[in-house]
């Protein structure tokens, strides 16, 4: 399966399920991390790590850590 | 509206979310996602008529402002922005509870119209809470630029509450949006709030708890309410359970205990809530895909900027310039109203020792009153007042640009090598002008782990009161050297100092997390909002205002009485000594161990109240004047200061000291109310002075043996 932080800038995929836990679960329900969600992926920080996706419209950066923890399907 | 007013009998919130009204005036809450705008809606609301919170003082919310329309006083409590009513973090806690506990008559929810999807999240789950409910659709401005359309008829049909669409920056719309909120508080217009149904397996649920919920609830809690209530016992978090327990009577503890355990396991709670989330966004999906329509329009203007400001071989670069002019422009800047303010200010404390001359005013009154107080008030005014008046509202306006989050991401990798927050590089710049100033903006910083370290180590940051201090003693020793009055070294000590500064700033923020703050939850996610032109005018009158007063109030109730205080010290004698000098006798042979003597020791003890009175106590204990003096020339001051043997090791002492001993007591206050732990004050008073004694201690060592070893030779 693949991770939401191995997706290359420039593509587009859906949100499979999330394996973060409380608080960092809430954020990410909130931020409309929800199944079927479709995310883009924007541009990476200048060191390569966070990395800005457009969720929902919105622009959000997440570090690798955290989007490890979301699983996504092409 | 909250459950707990209807039907739960609250009391241990009402202190803190219950709004005073008397009868003709109604309480409207102000909710929405950050960076809608929210700001610039409730300052069009209120006009000028707001008390902002952000400074030590009562409130929970940010602010709280009034309007009058067709009689009804309005009183609007402007609440922290949130993404939704599940809290990921301590602001959004605090707005949510104030809607769930306090007493507000009708909540305002500030959507931005370029976003609509994700602000609808939250919309469904405040009218899942009230009725009394109206939609604010702000930045249709900015929509209409971005070609999005926006039928505001279909989505108040759709969701049955009152929809305004408002560009509140130019006005537009906010009168309809106070004849919107007019209507719905004096009932000429109930919102047919449509109910959010779910899928049949939740819905099931709810249906059981709720009957479960009727038979035994107190009478008058309405339908709504305890829909909300079953619907939280399946998906809610033990957090807020525990908080609807305290509030309860014991029949009603019960209760919900049982529906707790009567609704599930642990596991299931999280699907449900999960559930829940998805369909409340497929909904949003399918208005959002109804009524908003956007010709697409791919290559934003967002993002042409963000290729440049967030890029690999500018984002730095064009950062730091921003911030090295920031500085520049307050450092620069203040000299001119500094002079200005001190001229005027030290003008009437001759006019006042006149008048108490001619009064024929005992000496020690005298003393007392103009020579400690008075000449305090004005030292800190006019050495305060200018940079703070203008370094915050430049940095005010860079985050409505939409430039500070971008620093932050820029930032983040740093900050994470030393298990911090991207933010609190946003946080520590604030220091710069105030720790007090830079720990209430840690609010900003969502995670709870990182927000702790920001607070405990904000101090390391020198402040706006503790700066002169460095420049003067810094000028003093290493001009001598360099040879004129602004050379390059005095520059450099003084950088060399902040980033000695950040340095251990970083390495404290590493330690901690791995230390005491361990297992404290951390969550990263930062929002990039689109670039926006603020409304300067308004900004700055508001900033300063604020700031203004932050200062005067601090000047009068803690730096003035610290100085008539130190001025009693300085002229009550005990045999042939001055209490002061008592003082500094007892303190000398620890001092003395770290390089410093027994006077600097008291003034930065007696300085506890404001850093900026440190150095003037230190020259008044020095020269025995008994008042605190302003230093006419920096010849003058290496004069007094080479007289009481200062070497360059006791500069070099007092400069590190002074950035590294206990914070302030306005900033003590203020992280003992952000984070609501005395353990954590204590550590912020003992985690800096620590270090700063061990520094010093080092450094005198080094310095003994050093000399040692040239006397030897």
């Amino acid at each position: 399966m693949l991770k939401l932080n191995d997706v290359s800038v420039g593509n587009y995929v859906t949100i499979h399920e999330l394996l973060s836990t409380e608080m960092l679960r809430e954020r990410m329900l909130a931020l409309g991390l929800t199944k079927g969600a479709k995310v883009e992926v924007v541009r990476k920080g200048p060191s390569g790590d966070p990395t800005v996706y457009n969720i929902r419209g919105a622009m959000i950066a997440l570090r690798k850590e955290e989007a490890s923890l979301i699983f996504v399907e092409e | 509206m909250g459950l707990t007013h209807e039907s739960m009998k609250s009391n241990a919130f009402i202190d803190t979310f219950n709004v005073e009204k008397t009868k003709n005036q109604s309480v409207i809450a102000l909710a929405g996602n950050p960076n809608t705008g929210k700001s610039t809606v409730f300052n069009a609301l209120t006009g000028l008529h707001q008390h902002t919170g952000n400074w030590p003082g009562k409130t929970v919310v940010n602010a709280r402002g009034e309007y009058s329309y067709h009689g009804i006083e309005h009183i609007l409590v402007d609440l922290p922005g949130t993404y939704s009513l599940f809290p990921s973090s301590v602001e959004e806690e605090v707005a949510r509870d104030f809607l769930l506990f306090g007493n507000a008559d009708a909540v305002i929810v500030v959507t931005d119209a370029t976003c609509m999807e994700r602000n609808l999240n939250l919309v469904y789950q405040i009218m899942e809470l009230t009725n009394n409910i109206v939609l604010c659709i702000n930045l249709i401005d900015e929509a209409k630029k971005k070609k999005i359309q926006i039928d505001a008829k279909g989505i108040a049909s759709e969701l049955g509450v009152p929809v305004v669409l408002c560009a509140a920056r130019s006005g537009m719309g906010i009168n309809e949006l106070r004849e919107a909120v007019y209507q719905v508080i004096t009932g000429s217009k109930i919102p047919q709030v449509k109910e959010l149904r779910y899928s049949n397996a939740i819905e099931e649920k709810v249906d059981l708890l709720q009957r479960l919920f009727t038979e035994s609830m107190t009478p008058g809690s309405s339908n709504k309410n305890l829909r909300w209530l079953s619907l939280r016992a399946l998906d809610g978090d033990s957090k807020l359970i525990d908080n609807l327990l305290y509030n309860a009577t014991s029949d009603e503890k019960e209760l919900l205990i049982k529906a707790n355990d009567l609704s599930i396991s642990l596991e299931d709670k999280k699907k449900i809530r999960e559930r829940i989330a998805e369909e409340i966004y497929h909904k949003a999906e399918n208005l959002k895909a109804s009524y908003i329509h956007q010709s697409t329009d791919k290559i934003s203007r967002d993002r042409r900027i963000d290729n440049i400001i967030t890029s690999r071989i500018f984002g730095i670069p064009i950062m730091l310039l921003t911030l090295a002019l920031i500085f520049w422009i307050t450092i620069v800047g203040a000299n001119i109203p500094s002079a200005f303010l001190s001229n005027i200010l030290f003008g009437i404390e001759g006019k006042l020792t006149i008048l108490f001359h001619n009064l024929h005013a005992p000496e020690w009154l005298h003393g007392v009153l103009v020579l400690g107080l008075y000449k305090t008030l004005a030292w800190v005014v006019s050495v305060m007042l200018p940079p703070m008046a203008i370094f915050f509202p430049i940095f005010t306006i860079l985050e409505d640009l939409g430039f500070l989050p971008r620093v932050a991401f820029n930032m983040d990798h740093m900050f994470k090598k030393a298990c911090a927050h991207g933010k609190q590089c946003l946080t520590m710049c604030m220091g710069f002008g105030c720790n007090a100033a830079g720990i209430v903006s840690c609010r900003i910083i969502e995670s709870p782990r990182e927000r702790l370290i920001a607070i405990m180590t904000n101090n390391f940051v020198p402040c706006n009161g503790r700066f002169p201090t460095l420049i003067a003693i810094s000028t003093v020793f290493l001009a001598s050297f360099g040879g004129n009055k602004y050379g390059i070294l005095p520059t450099l000590a003084v950088t060399g100092l902040v980033i000695i500064g950040i340095a251990i700033t970083l390495m404290v923020s590493y330690l901690l997390s791995k230390t005491i703050l361990k297992g404290v939850p951390s969550t990263f996610t930062l929002e990039l909002p689109p670039y926006r032109i603020p409304k300067i005018g308004r900004l700055l009158y508001t900033s300063m205002i604020d700031r203004t007063i932050f200062v005067l109030i601090r000047a009068a109730l803690i730096a003035a009485p610290a100085g008539a205080f130190t001025w009693i010290l300085a002229n009550l004698y005990i045999g042939d000594l001055s209490i002061l000098a008592h003082l500094a006798a007892f303190f000398d042979p620890f001092a003395g161990l770290i390089g410093l003597d027994g006077y600097i020791l008291m003034a930065f003890i007696l300085g506890l109240p404001a850093n900026e009175i440190v150095l003037p106590i230190l020259l008044m204990a020095y020269l025995s004047t008994g008042s605190i003096l302003t230093f006419d020339s920096i010849d003058s001051l290496r004069e007094v200061l080479l007289a009481h043997s200062w070497t360059p090791l006791t500069a070099l002492n007092m400069m590190l000291f002074s950035l590294f001993h206990w914070p302030c007591a306005t900033t003590l206050l203020t992280i003992k109310k952000e984070t609501k732990s005395i353990k954590w004050t204590i550590f912020s008073v003992l985690i800096p002075t620590g270090i700063g004694i061990l520094l010093c201690f080092a450094t005198t060592t080094i310095y003994h043996i050093i000399t040692f070893l040239i006397d030897c030779i």
